[in-house]
């Protein structure tokens, strides 16, 4: 059976995954996104991956969701608050998703990982680093490239051309 | 350890189906960055969850690589999101036009 700790993230993480896609405010909507980044970050340390849920806080509600809060505010104050939406689109996405929930979750509880349960001790963060290092160090070095490269790329596409004032141009 | 792994499973199946319903309603490109977060992390849980329960630490490597490569994908979206706004004055996905036939 569920244990309190985790019927508490649970409310904290579906909870605020629908506040931060409902709530008025973006601003308010970002705030909520962090709560469920946080979140899944409980459920990680849950499930005895420590390293893990470091990096996730670190990564996600360190970073990304501080990036996401300062685009947020680089918008006009009126897109904050405008809610663009559709009535019937947005019941049939309701109904969309209560469909996928309820066939995907009678997938999962009909199959075997339902009794599945374990007494052996969670892999060792020692582990993941020799992982790192030898049967994944291609993908390690593609990953450092690929966010190399995205970075880059993300400087070179927000950089505004100053024509008028551009030292270059005289 | 008290829980069981179809309680994580079904969490992650519960944040995707909130993820889904983001992706097909919002008509905010901000919003829907959100929803795709959303449906990473459903993602990241169940690697976890899985690896933890078999358990093998493949689940928690991959998982490492999912949320880095989550990171770069987020930086360039924002930078798009910069982009479109700068030249449509809007967040309105039904706006942004400049590719239709």
């Amino acid at each position: 059976m569920a244990d309190i700790a985790f019927l508490a993230l649970t409310v904290i993480t579906i909870g605020s995954a629908i506040a931060a896609l409902e709530m008025r405010s973006l601003i308010y909507g970002s705030i909520a996104l962090m709560g469920t980044l946080g979140g899944i970050a409980g459920f990680f340390l849950l499930l005895d991956a420590p390293f893990v849920a470091l990096f996730q806080l670190a990564v996600y509600v360190g970073s990304i969701a501080v990036l996401i809060l300062f685009t947020v505010m680089l918008v006009k104050r009126e897109l904050i608050f405008k809610k663009i939406e559709d009535k019937r689109r947005k019941f049939a996405g309701i109904g969309l998703m209560l469909v996928l929930m309820v066939a995907l979750g009678a997938v999962f509880v009909d199959s075997g990982i339902k009794t599945m349960t374990t007494d052996e001790p969670s892999v060792n963060f020692r582990d993941i680093g020799t992982d790192f290092v030898t049967y994944y160090w291609p993908a390690l070095i593609l990953m450092g490239l690929i966010l190399a490269g995205s970075v880059t790329g993300a400087l070179v596409l927000a950089r505004r051309v100053d024509e008028e004032n551009d030292q270059r141009t005289n | 350890m008290t829980s069981e792994l179809i309680d994580f499973t079904l969490v992650s199946v519960a944040l995707l189906g909130i993820g889904i319903y983001g992706l097909a309603v919002k008509r905010n490109f901000i919003r829907m960055l959100f929803a795709v977060e959303i449906i990473i992390n459903a993602a990241n849980l169940n690697l976890v969850a899985f690896g933890r329960f078999l358990p093998h630490s493949g689940g928690q490597t991959l998982a490492l690589f999912s949320i880095a490569i989550a990171a770069a994908e987020v930086a360039v979206g924002l930078s798009l999101i910069i982009v479109a706004y700068r030249m449509y004055q809007n967040v309105d996905i039904a706006d942004f036009r400049s590719l239709k036939g």
